[in-house]
C-alpha cells in the first residue's frame, strides 16, 4: 500500500529538502538581484539589466569554458582510473602539476634563447609533448609504486596510499625546484585579443579551448575506435570477465594510466598558459575541481567528464557574479555578498556535495549503481 | 644458470634503485639540510646518515632475498651496494657535466662535496666503494643470529636517538646531582662526542643483551602469578606511564610542553576520527570542521576583542563547544548518510572546505573576522591560577585526552560500538540484523565531532586568537595519517601515531621541510607492509594473523576486508 506524502516524510528527507531549496533560493534570489542592480528592491521588475555590459557576461563564459577545458583534461583520468579500477587517483591532480613544473624548465630555457617567439607553434608543441611524457612517466611509476601491489586490497587502502602519493610528489617537487611560485614565460603571439564576429576573446584562453577539444577528440577516438580503447571499454564494464576474454588487464590499466597522465600534463601547461605560473601545490585544487567534474559529468563515463569539467568551469566563473554579488538580504547585505569571488570554490564544493547527495550518477552516467559507489 | 644470471641482474638493478633514492634524497634537499645536526660529532651527521642507511638497506634487502651460503649473500650484499653507489655517483658525474642548480634548487656545492666526500668527480671510485662496504654491512646484518642483531640494533638505535635529540636530553638532564653526572658522562656541551656514543652503545647493548636473555623468565613469572596480582603489575606499569605524562613538562621546560600540547590535540582529534573511521567505518577528510567548529565557538564566546559576544570564562564556553559541534556533526551527518565509500571522503572533504572557505571569507567578516580571525581569547583561570603557556594548558589536554580515552574505550565496548562495527563489516548486513543504521550513523558524526570540538576548544585558548588560516585540509589529512599509523579502531595506536607524525617532526625541526614528503612515502609504505599499523585494535591484529589459535575470531573470512567503507 502506498503511504501518503507525510507519512513518507521523514526528517531526513525535510532536511534534504529544505538543503535543495535553499541553495535554490540563493541562486534565484541572486540571479533576480544581479539582473536587477539599478532596481530599488529585487522584486520590481524595471528594465531587466545587469550592471555588467553583455561583453563582460561574454569574457566570463569564455574564461569559464577555458578553465573547464582544463578541468575537462584532468578529468578523464580520473574517470577513466575510476572506471577500470573503481578508485580514486587522488594523486592525479599532483601529476598535472608535475608535467606543467617541468615543461617550465624548457619553456624558460626557450623563452631565453628566443626560439619561444621565433616559432611559436613548434615551442609550445616541444612544451607541451615534454609536458606530456614527464607526467605520463609519473603516472606511470606512480601505477607501479603505490596502486598495483595494492590491487587486491580492501578500498580504503588504495585510497590512502594515493594521498600518500599525493603529499609525496608535492613535496618532492618542492624539494627540488623550490617553495616559490616561477613565472611561465609569455608567448607574444597568444597575448591580447582576437576579434570574431565582432566579439574579442582573449587569445590564450581560445588556444587553450582550441588545444583541448583538439586532445579531448583525439582521445575519444581513441577509446571508441581502436582495439585498446575497445579492451579499455570492456576492462571498465567488467575486469573479470574481460580477462577471461584474453585481454591483458595489467597492459590496459596501465594504458588508462598513461593516457590520463597525457592529458593531466597537457592540461598542466595550458593552465600555466591561462594564470602564467606554477607551484609546487597548484595541482590540489585543480585536482578536486576535475574531480568533481568528472563526478558531475557520471563517473566512469568520458563524454561526460568533458561535459561536466566545462559545466563546472562556467559555473565557477559565472556563478559569483550571477548567484552572490546581487544576493541582498535585507538587514545583513542590503548591497549583496561582499567579494564574491572568494567564494568561488564555495560554489564549486557545493554543487560537488550536491551531486553526490542527489545525483551520484551524475549528468550521463546511469551505469553507476549504488554498488559501485 | 640463465635464472642465477637473472637473480644477479636483479640484484644489480635493485641496488641502482636504491642508489637512485640516495640520489632522490639529495636532489630533495633532505642530506644537505639534515647534515646540519650532528649525530655524533665529528664522526657522522644526519644527512651523511640517511646516506648510510640507504646503503645498508640496498645490502639488506639484496642478501635477504637470495639463495645460498653466506659467501653468495654477502657478495649479493656487496654488489647491490656497488650499485647504489654508481646510482648516486651518477649524479655527481651530471652535476659535473651540466649545471643542475638551474632547475634543482639543492644541488649545490655544498650537497655534492658531502656526497663525493668533498673530491669532486675524483671522488666518484671512494662513493662506490663506500656503498659496497655499506651494502656488505647490510649483508652482514642478514647473516648474525637474532641474539646477536638484536642487541646490536637496540644499541645502534639508541645511541642514533640519543645523538638525535642531544639537545632535549641535556636540557632534561639540566641539574640534579645524578642527572648533570649522567649528562657529563655522556655529553659536552656541542653535542654527543665519540666517547659518549660509544658509551651509550655498550651500556644498551648490555643491557639488551641480558634483557633478551631474562625476559622470558621475567614473563612466565608474571603469567604464573595469579590474576589479581597481574592486573597489578599492569597498573603499575600504567601509574608509570601516568606519572612519567605528568612530569614530563616540568623537566622538559617550554618546548617540550608545547610539542606536548600539540600531540595532546592530534590525539583529542585522533580519537574523534578514529571513532568514525576505524569503528564505524566512515571514512571523513572533512574533520577539521569540527576543530574548527570548536575553536570558533569558543574564541566568540569568550573573546574580550571586537567578536567576542558573550565574554565568559573558558570553562563555561568549552561544554557549550562540545554540544555545538556534536550538533554540527549531526547537520553534517544528515545529507551523506547514504553516501558510501570514495564519494563519502570526497563529500565530506567538500564539506570541510566549505566551512574553511566560509570561515575566511569576507562575507562573514563581521561575526568571524575573515582572515584577521578572533583575537584576544582569554586564558582558562581556575581559582586564581591561570593557565598561562602551554606548560599549564597541557595539563588540560592531558586530563581531557585521558577523559575522552575512557568514553572511547568504554563506547567500543558498549552495544553502540558494537553496532559501528557491524556497520563498519558490511552495512547492508547489520542493517538486517536489526541496527538502525540512520541513528547509529549519525552518532559516530556527532561524538566524534565533539571530541574534535574539545581539542579545538583547548587550540582556541592555546593560541589565543584563531585563524581560519590553520583550519586547512592538511590537518584532516594529518589526523587520518595518524590513525592509519597508529593502526586503525586502536586506542594506543592514536597515542602513537600522534607521538609519531606530529611529536617527532616538532621536535627535528630541520626536518619540517620534509614532514610531508616523509608522510607521503610513509603512507605508501605503511599500506603495502603493514596496512594494520603499529599498534593494531586487538581484534584487527587477530584477524590478520590468522595461524594464531585464538578461537572463533580468527575463522572469519573478513580477514582483510575489515577496512571496507
Amino acid at each position: 500500500m502506498q503511504r501518503s506524502f507525510w507519512q513518507r516524510l521523514s526528517i531526513i528527507n525535510t532536511y534534504l529538502w529544505a538543503f535543495r531549496l535553499s541553495v535554490l533560493l540563493v541562486v534565484v534570489w541572486g540571479s533576480l538581484g544581479t539582473f536587477q542592480a539599478g532596481c530599488r528592491s529585487a522584486l520590481t521588475i524595471c528594465d531587466f539589466k545587469s550592471k555588467y555590459a553583455p561583453n563582460v557576461w561574454l569574457d566570463l563564459l569564455v574564461f569559464g569554458l577555458s578553465q573547464g577545458s582544463v578541468y575537462a583534461l584532468i578529468a578523464l583520468g580520473y574517470t577513466m582510473v575510476y572506471g577500470i579500477l573503481r578508485m580514486i587517483n587522488f594523486a592525479h591532480g599532483d601529476v598535472f602539476m608535475a608535467g606543467a613544473y617541468t615543461a617550465f624548465y624548457l619553456a624558460a630555457a626557450f623563452g631565453r634563447s628566443g626560439f619561444l617567439n621565433r616559432s611559436p607553434l613548434i615551442s609550445l608543441a616541444a612544451v607541451l609533448a615534454l609536458a606530456m611524457i614527464t607526467a605520463t612517466a609519473i603516472a606511470l611509476i606512480l601505477e607501479r609504486v603505490a596502486y598495483r601491489p595494492l590491487r587486491r586490497a580492501p578500498r580504503l587502502v588504495p585510497l590512502i596510499s594515493a594521498i600518500g602519493a599525493s603529499f609525496f610528489l608535492e613535496y618532492a617537487f618542492r624539494g627540488f625546484f623550490g617553495s616559490g611560485f616561477q613565472a611561465y614565460p609569455e608567448w607574444q603571439i597568444f597575448t591580447g585579443e582576437w576579434v570574431i564576429a565582432g566579439i574579442g576573446i582573449l587569445r590564450t584562453q581560445a588556444v587553450v579551448i582550441v588545444a583541448s577539444v583538439l586532445l579531448m577528440a583525439a582521445l575519444y577516438t581513441f577509446v571508441m575506435r581502436t582495439k585498446t580503447g575497445t579492451a579499455m571499454r570492456a576492462v571498465s564494464e567488467d575486469l573479470e570477465v574481460a580477462s577471461l576474454m584474453g585481454i591483458d588487464v595489467d597492459r590496459v590499466i596501465v594504458i588508462t594510466f598513461g593516457i590520463g597522465g597525457a592529458a593531466a600534463g597537457a592540461a598542466g601547461v595550458l593552465y600555466a598558459l591561462v594564470f602564467k605560473q606554477v607551484h609546487f601545490f597548484m595541482g590540489f585544487f585543480p585536482g578536486i575541481k576535475a574531480f568533481t567534474a568528472a563526478v558531475l559529468g557520471g563517473i566512469g563515463n568520458i563524454p561526460g567528464a568533458m561535459i561536466g569539467g566545462l559545466f563546472l568551469g562556467i559555473f565557477e566563473s559565472v556563478g559569483p557574479i550571477l548567484f552572490l554579488e546581487g544576493l541582498r538580504v535585507p538587514g545583513i547585505y542590503p548591497t549583496g555578498i561582499p567579494a564574491p569571488y572568494q567564494l568561488k570554490d564555495v560554489i564549486a564544493f557545493t554543487m560537488l556535495v550536491m551531486v553526490l547527495i542527489f545525483r551520484p550518477s551524475g549528468i550521463l552516467g546511469e551505469r553507476l549503481a549504488t554498488k559501485k559507489a | 644458470m640463465r635464472t642465477d644470471r637473472g637473480s644477479w641482474g636483479k640484484v644489480i638493478s635493485g641496488g641502482l634503485i636504491f642508489g637512485g633514492a640516495a640520489a632522490f634524497v639529495s636532489l630533495a634537499g633532505m642530506v644537505e639540510a639534515l647534515g646540519v645536526r650532528e649525530i655524533v660529532i665529528g664522526v657522522i651527521d644526519l644527512g651523511r646518515l640517511l646516506l648510510l642507511l640507504i646503503g645498508l638497506g640496498a645490502g639488506y634487502q639484496a642478501a635477504r632475498r637470495g639463495i645460498g651460503g653466506a659467501l653468495t649473500a654477502l657478495a649479493r650484499g656487496l654488489l647491490a651496494g656497488a650499485a647504489a653507489g654508481v646510482g648516486l655517483s651518477a649524479l655527481l658525474v651530471l652535476a659535473s657535466v651540466v649545471n643542475l642548480r638551474g632547475m634543482f634548487i639543492n644541488a649545490s656545492p655544498t650537497l655534492l662535496e658531502i656526497i663525493s666526500f668533498g673530491r669532486g668527480t675524483a671522488g666518484v671510485p671512494l662513493v662506490i666503494a663506500a656503498g659496497a662496504v655499506a651494502g656488505a654491512l647490510g649483508a652482514v646484518a642478514t647473516l648474525l643470529p637474532g641474539a646477536v642483531r638484536g642487541p646490536l640494533g637496540a644499541g645502534v638505535t639508541v645511541t642514533i636517538v640519543v645523538g638525535l635529540f642531544q639537545e632535549l636530553l641535556q636540557i632534561i638532564l639540566q641539574e640534579g646531582g645524578i642527572r648533570s653526572a649522567i649528562r657529563q658522562f655522556i655529553f659536552v656541551p656541542e653535542g654527543l662526542p665519540p666517547r659518549g656514543a660509544l658509551g651509550v652503545f655498550l651500556v644498551v647493548l648490555v643491557v639488551s643483551a641480558v634483557w633478551r636473555s631474562r625476559q622470558p623468565v621475567v614473563r612466565g613469572w608474571i603469567l604464573k602469578r595469579p590474576p589479581p596480582q597481574q592486573r597489578l603489575v599492569r597498573l603499575l606499569g600504567l601509574l608509570l606511564a601516568v606519572a612519567v605524562a605528568l612530569l614530563l613538562p616540568l623537566a622538559g621546560g617550554l618546548f617540550i610542553s608545547q610539542v606536548l600540547v600539540l600531540v595532546g590535540l592530534y590525539t583529542l582529534m585522533g580519537l574523534g576520527l578514529n571513532l568514525e573511521v576505524g569503528f564505524a567505518g566512515l571514512l571523513d577528510l572533512g574533520f577539521v570542521a569540527f576543530f574548527a567548529i570548536g575553536a570558533y565557538t569558543v574564541g566568540l564566546l569568550t573573546s574580550t576583542g571586537q567578536y567576542g559576544i558573550a565574554h565568559w570564562s573558558f570553562w563555561a564556553a568549552m561544554p557549550v563547544a562540545l554540544v555545538v559541534s556534536l550538533i554540527a556533526g549531526f547537520l553534517f551527518g544528515l545529507p551523506i548518510l547514504r553516501i558510501r565509500g570514495d564519494y563519502l571522503a570526497i563529500a565530506t572533504l567538500g564539506f570541510g572546505e566549505i566551512i574553511r572557505l566560509l570561515a575566511l571569507s569576507e562575507a562573514l567578516r563581521p561575526w568571524f573576522g575573515g582572515s584577521q580571525g578572533v583575537l584576544f581569547v582569554p586564558k582558562p583561570i581556575i581559582g586564581g591560577f591561570e593557565f598561562s603557556g602551554p606548560a599549564q594548558i597541557y595539563y588540560i589536554t592531558l586530563a581531557s585526552s585521558v577523559l575522552i580515552a575512557f568514553v572511547a574505550a568504554r563506547l567500543r565496548d558498549s552495544r553502540l560500538g558494537r553496532a559501528w562495527m557491524a556497520m563498519r563489516e558490511d552495512e547492508d548486513v547489520a542493517e538486517a540484523m536489526g541496527i538502525n543504521l540512520v541513528n547509529v550513523k549519525l552518532l559516530a558524526y556527532g561524538i566524534g565531532g565533539a571530541f574534535a570540538g574539545m581539542g579545538g576548544a583547548i587550540f582556541a585558548v592555546l593560541l589565543g586568537s584563531i585563524f581560519p588560516h590553520s583550519f586547512s585540509l592538511l590537518i584532516s589529512i594529518n589526523v587520518l595519517a595518524l590513525i592509519i599509523v597508529g593502526g586503525m579502531g586502536s586506542l594506543p595506536g592514536v597515542v602513537v601515531g600522534s607521538l609519531f607524525l606530529v611529536g617527532l617532526p616538532e621536535l627535528l625541526r630541520e626536518f619540517s621541510d620534509f614532514r610531508f614528503l616523509v608522510y607521503g612515502a610513509a603512507l605508501i609504505i605503511m599500506m603495502q607492509v603493514k596496512p594494520e599499523g603499529l599498534w593494531p585494535a586487538a581484534m584487527v591484529r587477530r584477524e590478520l594473523h590468522k595461524e594464531e589459535p585464538v578461537g572463533v575470531v580468527a575463522e572469519e573470512p573478513a580477514a582483510v576486508e575489515r577496512v571496507e567503507a
